[in-house]
Parts: structure tokens; C-alpha cells; sequence
């Protein structure tokens, strides 16, 4: 996933750059803030290690090998501000010295590897094994599926990042000046790869290694456990927002989601006859929001709302379900209902 | 897979790396042109030209660009072959196979009928000869710098450029411990394949892999917390200090000028 330059405009570089900026000032901030004096050399160890981690080739089926990120490992252990720290330190070197990733797309591939998978990966562990203790299978089933996910959130933000070069950058004869595939393959391609392999072997990894660990060094699994979910909770928010900002993408892709045409596309497709009950059931149904979009608006205005009212809906009704869960369990033990609310 | 197979590979893997950062580190201390330059310069001036090719939109001048950077290397006291070696090898190699396709997918006006509804078209061609070229100028221009810089001087220029002195440092001491780190894998899997009679099922290799990494973390840690208590010992208040005894010669304003008469000539002859 380490992208090379000249595959990525140095525009896109540029604000590749800046929109991982801030992430390190946030960290460098958090991590001093807990570390103090030993800034310096803890980091530079975890570092050290991220790299060399980098570097494993892990055994797969049929002979090959693959290597793993570890990203989700480190910000188990270290936190995850740590690791967004530690792997970018180490993508920086690599960059230099074995040219792995570009210097120019050094803010693009930090971006992926170092910001968007250790705080994805750290988010879902923390999600499925908070206040579990060090050995419980959930923080494993936690490690899994978390760096599952950021391994893949990772690919995926390369692939947009690739994919969006052919359509901004090309020349006026239609020669793509950068990375040559556009969205519909390049999503596909780098999100595939990963689901498939390099996602399984990121998994594996993490899930073994923390197991290790539980049974050998549960100490470095309970380092974390103090820390307030307080905090972390913007990083959920902000990643929502970011996605939601992001959904003009979905309307650069051509045509329908793939099973959601509507019945006037179904005719264009070939389907002689629209099926009767298809027909009934389509009118049955009036959208408040036909088409994802507010009458007498802009496209992108009018989508990005749309996806934040849809988002609104959902997380309205998981607080909802949430808290009616949450009595029906504090009735259960006698407990006043606040107490476990306020958790 | 057989347990040997992996196992070297990870010890070759190990020692690759080693070795290209030890030839860096040589090839950093001969008496060539870019070697007597000062880093500050020398980064401005490589960082401009990665800039250039990036916004470069021809192939010719990208080419011309590629011939100067081996007539540096040459001046510089590296063998071609050497640099080439380790400039062509990977990236370039892997972007050509990538390329490929695009040959064929890239909408335009076709060159070369392949059959059915298969041709190479101008674009496709053009695209991928773009992306190749780009990939190996500005993977040359990283490599030269690196090649021909001492890392402690790279670090001192990039504290000079503003870069935050606790970032400066932390990259310094992950270098250093990276070597480290680096010996204790291989020493590992070196003990692991000097002990390997029979073959492991890929299962056991994975366990075994992961149960390496977990350790070598945990051993992170408790060496983080050693090295803090050592600096501590030696006086260390938590403020980073770095040494800045670099100082600009008139050889190395004449190359910087050179350099940016080189990129705004490139940049005027492409677009104009």
C-alpha cells in the first residue's frame, strides 16, 4: 500500500499533507502529554519495532508470503496516538532509505497506514472489548476485526486517492498523467486485495500476537484501560463527518448500486415487461428524500445533506435502542438507571 | 510452505536491508560532487526537483531529467550499474507491471489491434509510459540524496528547516535502534533455522511469527523504558538539544542556483 511517487498528482500530495497534519499535531500533543520525559526514546523504540515489523515476511497457503502493517498491534499496546507516531516515523525511513513510498506522497501514505488504520483498527477493538479484562476473548475478537477494518479503511482511502488522479489529472487528449485507473477500478482493486489477503494476514497477525500476549505479557494489554472513552469519542464523530463530506464520490460513480434500479432504468435494461407486483410495490412506498437529494438545491448539497440526515436517523435510533436496552438492564440488577447511563 | 523457505527469506529480507543502509552510510563518506555539498542545500534542491517532475508533462523532458541525474551519480563517485540496480529493480519493475492494463483500458484512439474488441490505444500507451518514467526520476532523485548524504547531516538539515526538534530526535534514535532491532530478528530466525530439523505445517510458522512479534514488542518496551532511565542517568532533562554546525560555502549557492535554473527551464520549455 506504500504508494510510490509519480503515481499521485503533487496537488493531491499537497492536501494529502495538510489534511494529516493536524492528526500529528493532536498526537504529538496526546502522547507528551502521558509519556513526559520519555517521549523521546519510547517512541523511538515502538518506532524501531513498527518498521521491523514491517518488514516480516508472514507464511501464507501456497508458498508465498506476505507482509503485514501491524498497525492496529501497536496502537493496542501503545494507544493509539502513539502509533499514528510510531508508524509515520517509520513510513518516513522507509521512504528514505529503500524508497518504499514516495517522498511527495510521504503525507498520502501516512494519511492511510499511519492515521486512518491504527484509529480505525483501535476504534472497533476498543468498541468490542472495552472494560473487558486483559485476557478476555473479546479484546482478541476485538484485535481481529479491528485490524481487519483498518487495514481495509486504509486501502480503501488509497484507492479513492488513486482513483480520483485519472479524472483531475489528465491531458486535454485524454491521457491520464498519473495513476491511470479511475475509481471503478481502482476502489475495487485496492479494497479487493485487501479483503482477500492482506487483510486476513493483518488479522492473523494481530490476533495471534495479542494472544501471545494475554498469555505472557497481559501488562502491556491493561496499559490503556485508564484511559477515558471521553476522549476518543471525537474521532467517531469526525470520521463521520469526513465520510459524510466524502459522499460526492458516490456521485462521480456512473449509474445505479447494482440490485437498486428503479423501474423506469429496469426498462432500459432490456426487461421487455416491468413485473406487476415490482410495480404495486414501487408506488406504495412515496421516499421523503427521492433520489437522495432536497428539491430546488445543488447535487452535492443537497447528497451531503442527505447523508447527514440519514446518519442522524440511524444514530438517533441506536441511542434510542441503546438506552431502552440499558433499563431494561439496570431494572434487571436494581440499579438506578443513571449510574449506567453515565458510563 | 516449507519452514526453510520462510525462514530465509526473512534472514535475506533482514540482511538486505542491513547491508543497502551500511552501502549508504560508505558510499555517504567518498569525496564526490554531491557529497561535498551542504545538506540544507542539498535537500531545498531535491526536493524542488521532485517537485519538477511531478508537474512536468513530458516525456522528453522527464527522460532528460533521468540522463542528469546519472551524470550526478557518475560525478558523484557511484558505479552506474550499482545505482541503476537498486534504482530499477523494485518499483519501477512492479509500476511497469501495473501499467499494463491501462494499455488496454484507457478510452482513445486505438494504435495497435489486438482482436475482438482489444487494442492498445495512444493514451493508454502515453499513460503508462508517464507513470513508469515519473516512478523512476523521482525514486533516483530520493535514492541519490540519501546515497550521497550522511544521516546525521539529512537530520540537522531538516531540524534547520523547522522540523520540531523532539520529531528530529525521535527519528535519530529509531534509526539507531532499527539496526538494533534488526539484528535481534535475524538472530532469532537464524536460531530458529539452526534448530529446524524437521518441516512445520505454514500454522506453526504463523504462530511462531506472531509469537516473535508479540515478544519483540514487549522487549520495546521494557528497552524503551531502559535507554529513558539511561539518558536520564547522563543528565537528560526531557529538552531536546541538537548540534547545528552547518555552514553554506559558495559552491553550494552555485549549485542551488543551478538547480532552480534548471527546474524553471524545464517547467518554462514544457508550458510555453
Amino acid at each position: 500500500m506504500h504508494i510510490p511517487d509519480g503515481y499521485l498528482s503533487p496537488v493531491t500530495d499537497g492536501v494529502m499533507l495538510a489534511a494529516a497534519a493536524p492528526f500529528w499535531t493532536v498526537a504529538l500533543k496526546k502522547v507528551r502529554k502521558t509519556l513526559n520525559q520519555r517521549t523521546v526514546p519510547v517512541l523511538a523504540l515502538f518506532s524501531a519495532f513498527s518498521f521491523v515489523t514491517m518488514m516480516f515476511n508472514v507464511p501464507l497457503p501456497g508458498g508465498t508470503t506476505a507482509h503485514a502493517v501491524g498497525g492496529t498491534l501497536l496502537a493496542i499496546v501503545l494507544g493509539p496516538w502513539a502509533a499514528v507516531i510510531g508508524i509515520s516515523v517509520a513510513l518516513g525511513i522507509q521512504a528514505l532509505f529503500f524508497g518504499d513510498g514516495g517522498i511527495l506522497a510521504f503525507g498520502a501514505n501516512c494519511f492511510n497506514m499511519a492515521i486512518v488504520l491504527p484509529l480505525v483498527g483501535y476504534f472497533i477493538y476498543k468498541l468490542i472489548s472495552s472494560n473487558s479484562a486483559a485476557s478476555s476473548p473479546r479484546r482478541l475478537l476485538g484485535a481481529v476485526l479491528g485490524s481487519y477494518a483498518g487495514i481495509n479503511a486504509a486501502a480503501l482511502c488509497a484507492g479513492i486517492e488513486l482513483g480520483l488522479q485519472p479524472l483531475l489529472f489528465h491531458t486535454s487528449g485524454g491521457t491520464p498523467l498519473y495513476a491511470p485507473y479511475g475509481l471503478a477500478t481502482a476502489v475495487p482493486a485496492m479494497v479487493g486485495g485487501h479483503l482477500l489477503v492482506a487483510g486476513p494476514v493483518e488479522a492473523l497477525v494481530t490476533g495471534l500476537a495479542v494472544f501471545y500476549l494475554q498469555r505472557s505479557h497481559s501488562t502491556l494489554l491493561q496499559a490503556d484501560t485508564q484511559a477515558k472513552g471521553e476522549g476518543k469519542r471525537w474521532v467517531l464523530w469526525g470520521g463521520l463527518a469526513a465520510l459524510a463530506l466524502a459522499t460526492p464520490l458516490g456521485l462521480l460513480a456512473s449509474g445505479t448500486a447494482w440490485g437498486e434500479w428503479g423501474l423506469d432504468e429496469l426498462k432500459t435494461m432490456g426487461l421487455s415487461a416491468i413485473p406487476q407486483g415490482l410495480q404495486k410495490l414501487a408506488e406504495w412506498w412515496p421516499a421523503p428524500l427521492p433520489d437522495y437529494g432536497f428539491p430546488r438545491m445543488g447535487a452535492v448539497i443537497g447528497y451531503i445533506l442527505s447523508a447527514f440526515v440519514g446518519m442522524g436517523l440511524i444514530v438517533f435510533l441506536l441511542w434510542m435502542g441503546g438506552r431502552w436496552l440499558m433499563r431494561k438492564n439496570a431494572s434487571r440488577m436494581g440499579l438506578p438507571a443513571s449510574r449506567n447511563a453515565s458510563e | 510452505m516449507r519452514s526453510e523457505g520462510f525462514l530465509s527469506r526473512n534472514i535475506a529480507g533482514f540482511s538486505q536491508a542491513l547491508e543497502s543502509v551500511i552501502a549508504a552510510d560508505d558510499l555517504s563518506r567518498e569525496p564526490g560532487l554531491l557529497q561535498g555539498l551542504d545538506p540544507r542545500v542539498k535537500v531545498a534542491s531535491f526536493l524542488l526537483l521532485v517537485v519538477t517532475v511531478g508537474l512536468l508533462r513530458s516525456l522528453t523532458l522527464l527522460t532528460v531529467l533521468f540522463v542528469m541525474v546519472l551524470v550526478l551519480v557518475v560525478f558523484s563517485k557511484m558505479s552506474l550499474s550499482f545505482f541503476l540496480k537498486r534504482v530499477l529493480l523494485f518499483i519501477p519493475l512492479f509500476t511497469a507491471v501495473i501499467a499494463i492494463p491501462a494499455l488496454f483500458t484507457t478510452p482513445g484512439n486505438p494504435l495497435w489491434h489486438i482482436g475482438g474488441h482489444v487494442s492498445i490505444t495512444q493514451q493508454g500507451l502515453l499513460s503508462a509510459a508517464f507513470l513508469f518514467v515519473r516512478v523512476t526520476d523521482s525514486l533516483s532523485l530520493g535514492i541519490l540524496l540519501v546515497l550521497t548524504t550522511r544521516w546525521t547531516d539529512l537530520l540537522a538539515a531538516l531540524r534547520w528547516f523547522r522540523l520540531p526538534a523532539l520529531i528530529v530526535s525521535i527519528v535519530g534514535m529509531t534509526y539507531r535502534y532499527i539496526f538494533l532491532f534488526l539484528h535481534t530478528a535475524n538472530n532469532i530466525f537464524m536460531a530458529r533455522r539452526s534448530r529446524t530439523i524437521a518441516r512445520f505445517s505454514g500454522a506453526a510458522n504463523r504462530h511462531w511469527l506472531a509469537q516473535v512479534l508479540a515478544t519483540t514488542l514487549a522487549k520495546s518496551q521494557y528497552l524503551g523504558e531502559e535507554v529513558y532511565l539511561a539518558m536520564l542517568s547522563r543528565g537528560y532533562s526531557g529538552e531536546v538539544l541538537t548540534l547545528d554546525n552547518l555552514r553554506a560555502r559558495r559552491r553550494d549557492f552555485l549549485w542551488l542556483a543551478a538547480t532552480l535554473v534548471i527546474a524553471l527551464t524545464l517547467l518554462w520549455v514544457n508550458y510555453l
